[in-house]
């Protein structure tokens, strides 16, 4: 039974990294850039939805969606000014800029909300199931977690595989030049992709930290990390391989620091991605890219 | 000056490279030989001469081998911790600092260097952005060990332990590594004498790499791998010597750091460290050895520079971090900087029209 | 493909290299990209000191070719022998070391490099230095350099380019960049020197020119040469044998004449013929 309430804590975890992932693969598929801002916007939609809850009393579902709506202009922002006048400059210019942008974010944070640990009262208020005499504990948390993430991968896959806008980041994801040339907006395709991607990351902030309530400016940078891992572990760019990624990063962590040792359990988990990725180069759903001679 | 002609573009600019460092050097002595040098100032040479080190190694990655490493402070973190050991079972028969200082170094780069290796075995067949995401892993599993590591010395010998310090069943002597709260009771014997050579000795290595057949080989890799191997260079071979030079460099450059501190934990070696030695790299230029060395005293001063202004200081360095890199590299910055050039010129030309 | 005719793999040794062991053979030669048969069946051999020629419409697969002689690709089947030495498991960079080097189609330049290091890169496997004497600059080293600066600068004449040595290689116009391609991979000392459309962009009389180097190179350095090129005045004017590949299966061999009568050749190039 414990083992039953590990997989489930796991699967928890797991689904907020694969919802950050999905943020990241995202903006990876479209953009070709590693977004290191990304686990900071994790944290302001946090500190949006704490301020709104905590301090000025509001329900739940409203800070939820403020955090969303600020997260999105956040990333549409960000890449406006950052990231789009690096369109065609070298990928690691453009990852250092994310690295300046993501220190921004922190040390905005720290100046406005201050450096004290703010304790996050979870968004989920009603009780946790227990099954079999309480020997089986489902949170609230979790359900909601879980639930959230099916609905945004379903979401995703209907809007990128049968909408006008989703097919035109497919098609950017593949060929910027020839999807200019076919009229498709290249830079209002890429500046929606950031705001998906942003928004996701809202959520996320919310859900990682109504599991785990303690908010802080660098709350963010672990769980980025982690899901990138997820993303990279998954196969980058592809959607359902970041889902995947993402859940089975959070079983391994978890089963990891249950069973073998709680100190080494990110030791372990990206010691299974470097394996992955010894196995399978790209990731578990990645391409093979042939370079054309 | 004659001669000075005659070398090669290369050559000359590697010498000013050294000779920038060397004067440096003697203004710096000076100046805190006529006590001109404030105390906070003084304490940072040390850290600033190990992270030109770093700063220069992961260019050799980085810029000259053209692999992108995010996990370059995990074998800074091998060498220190390495060589907080290595001091502390030296103390008692090698009474000279300096030389415990030098064998720790040797054994600090040595131990990096082996790292290095097994490393690179599965990292250099992956590409792209796939091996920089593995080097970030690798980097935060060796922090993550060190965590872990309990290690204590007495007259028996070393003694290590994955649990905790009371396991080590020391008689005497003393705890070295202390699982989380990292290296304990280090000596400081890091001088800023030592440091200086050890700028100049990676240095000569990293610049006598770069203008020979290895140098050679390992940037044709860079610019062209299917190329390069037309041409009978071994892939593999060339990766991975760039990359264990890098490995054992830094490892080196974490001795001369941890000894430079009473205490040192494991977290301090964490991927942000890296990042920031990245900064360095890219800011200075890719592949440009003397733009890294300048890069990295600007931006470790910096912040100390700031410190006045103490709350907002990273937040100006991010600033700074991210305009710097709009102006240099968007296109449009650099339209308006040719625009500015062109004009400036122009002027010029005008100026030497007017003889006609 | 009714019209095929087999002609035996040894036409394409010379008279006066009959009796020598050729440099290459290659035997069942193929490769499928995704099930898809990009080259099949490629029997070829080429004598010491032969200049051959391979050609065909765009898209036959002959720099597929190319790629499979020198394992960039790794061939699904058939063989390759180097100088009667299987190649099965050698990768890239031990084929060159085996004999073979080349140029490419989309010129792969170390562009960032001088002309000179170019030359010194191709120059790699003969330079008798390590890491060591690298690093420390033993006299191993200053000799070494030495002798591939001179080599560098003889094998640049060969094209008169000497005088470009200090210029970086990425700043060359496009005919001189190909010529430097062929530089480099002379640096490497082949037995066998592939030439991916060495006359593309250049004008009539730097291809005569042109034609005049591969002869004198192959006289020189006493190599075979096996090129592709699309310029039939070069492959008819310096072939002393021509293979014709059509997607991906050899149609013709033969000399200059005996493919520029055959009719299976013209119609590959031009399309069948209606009947008068």
């Amino acid at each position: 039974m414990t083992f039953l309430n590990y997989l489930i804590n796991g699967i928890s975890l797991g689904s907020v990294y694969a919802i950050i992932a999905l943020g990241y693969t995202m903006v990876y598929g479209i953009a070709k850039m590693l977004n290191f801002a990304h686990g900071d916007v994790i944290m302001v939609g946090a500190y949006i939805s704490f301020i709104i809850t905590s301090k000025m009393g509001l329900p739940a579902i409203v800070s939820v969606l403020a955090a969303v709506v600020v997260c999105t202009l956040l990333g549409i922002f960000i890449e406006r000014l950052a990231y789009k006048p690096l369109r065609n400059a070298t990928s690691l210019a453009v990852l250092i800029t994310a690295i300046g942008v993501s220190y921004f974010l922190q040390n905005s944070a720290l100046l406005i909300w201050g450096s004290d640990p703010k304790s996050f009262n979870s968004i989920v208020d009603f009780d946790s199931i227990k099954l079999f005499d309480g020997q089986l504990v489902i949170t609230a948390e979790a359900i909601v977690t879980v639930c959230a993430c099916i609905i945004i991968m379903i979401a995703l896959t209907i809007f990128t595989g049968h909408t006008k806008m989703g097919k035109a980041m497919r098609a950017v994801s593949e060929d910027k030049g020839a999807a200019q040339l076919m009229g498709i907006n290249v830079n209002s395709t890429i500046s929606m992709t950031f705001a998906i991607g942003s928004a996701l990351a809202a959520i996320a902030g919310v859900l990682l930290c109504s599991a785990y309530p303690t908010l802080l400016p660098t709350t963010g940078s672990m769980p980025g990390i982690k899901a990138f891992t997820a993303a990279v572990f998954g196969g980058i760019g592809s959607i359902p391989g970041a889902m995947i990624g993402g859940i089975l990063l959070g079983v391994i962590e978890v089963f990891a620091s249950a069973y073998i040792s709680d100190k080494l359990s990110n030791a372990i988990v990206f010691g299974v991605l470097i394996i992955v990725l010894l196995v399978k180069p790209t990731g578990l759903l990645g391409r093979k890219i042939n370079e054309k001679v | 000056m004659k001669k000075w002609k005659a070398l090669s573009p290369q050559t000359r600019s590697d010498f000013i490279t050294y000779g920038i460092v060397i004067a440096a050097f003697i203004v710096l002595r000076l100046l805190s030989a006529f006590g001109m040098l404030s105390n906070s100032l003084t304490g940072l040479l040390v850290p600033l001469c190990a992270y030109i080190i770093m700063a220069v190694s992961l260019n050799l990655t980085v810029g000259v081998l053209g692999e992108l490493s995010l996990g370059h402070a995990g074998f800074m973190s091998v060498g220190a911790f390495s060589g907080v050991i290595a001091c502390a079972g030296m103390e008692s028969f090698i009474p000279n600092p300096i030389i415990r200082l030098l064998i720790a170094v040797v054994i600090g780069g040595v131990l990096a260097g082996i790292t290095g290796f097994l490393i690179g075995i599965p990292v250099l067949r992956l590409r792209g952005d796939y091996l920089a995401i593995v080097t970030l892993a690798f980097g935060e599993i060796i922090k993550n060990i060190i965590n872990c590591l309990y290690i204590g010395i007495d007259g028996a010998g070393l003694h290590i332990s994955l649990v905790s310090s009371a396991e080590l069943g020391l008689n005497s002597g003393r705890v070295v590594i202390n699982g989380p709260v990292g290296a304990v009771g280090v000596q400081k014997i890091s001088t800023f004498t030592f440091s200086f050579v050890l700028v100049m000795i990676t240095l000569i290595v990293v610049l006598n790499i770069m203008r020979s057949r290895t140098g050679r080989a390992i940037m044709a890799v860079r610019d062209n791998r299917i190329a390069a191997e037309s041409v009978g260079i071994s892939i593999t071979k060339y990766k991975m010597i760039a990359f264990i030079t890098s490995a054992v460099l830094a490892g080196a450059a974490g001795v001369l750091f941890a000894m430079n501190y009473t205490s040192l934990s494991s977290s301090k070696f964490d991927f942000n460290q890296s990042i920031l030695i990245l900064v360095f790299v890219v800011l200075g230029g890719l592949g440009n050895i003397r733009g890294s060395i300048i890069a990295t005293v600007i931006l470790y001063l910096l912040p100390e520079i700031l410190r006045p202004i103490q709350d907002y200081r990273m937040l100006i360095y991010s600033i700074v971090l991210i305009i710097v890199m709009l102006t240099t590299n968007s296109e449009k910055a650099k339209l308006y900087i040719g625009k500015i050039k062109a004009r400036l010129t122009k002027k010029n030309a005008k100026g030497g029209e007017q003889g006609e | 493909m009714s019209k095929y005719v087999p002609i035996p793999s040894n036409r394409m040794l010379l008279e006066r290299d009959v009796g020598k062991e050729p440099v290459l053979e290659t035997h069942h030669l193929g490769i499928d990209f995704g099930g898809l048969t990009a080259v099949d069946d490629f029997e070829l051999t080429i004598g010491k000191t032969e200049i051959a020629g391979l050609i065909g419409p765009n898209g036959a697969g002959k720099t597929t070719v190319f790629n499979l002689l020198t394992k960039v690709y790794h061939p699904t089947r058939g063989t390759i022998l180097l100088n009667g030495k299987e190649t099965t498991g050698m990768d890239t960079a031990a084929i060159n070391r085996a004999g073979i080097a080349r140029t490419f189609q989309n010129i792969r330049l170390f562009g960032a490099q001088t002309v000179e290091d170019n030359v010194k890169i191709g120059l790699h496997m003969h330079m008798k230095t390590n890491i060591w004497s690298d690093i420390f600059r033993l006299p191993s080293y200053w000799r070494e350099e030495k002798k591939a600066q001179e080599t560098a600068l003889e094998l640049l004449s060969i094209f008169d380019m000497q005088d470009l040595a200090k210029h970086q290689a990425g700043s060359l116009p496009y005919g001189a960049q190909r010529r430097l391609e062929i530089v480099r991979a002379l640096a490497t000392k082949p037995c066998l020197l592939l030439l991916d459309e060495p006359a593309a962009g250049m004008n009539p009389s730097e291809t005569a020119e042109l034609m005049d180097i591969i002869r004198k190179i192959r006289d020189d350095f006493h190599i075979a040469v096996l090129l592709i090129e699309h310029d039939m005045n070069l492959v008819m004017g310096i072939c002393e044998g021509i293979v014709v590949l059509n997607y991906g299966k050899i149609i013709a061999k033969g000399t200059p004449e005996e493919i520029q009568s055959n009719p299976v050749v013209i119609e590959a190039y031009l399309g069948k013929k209606e009947e008068a």
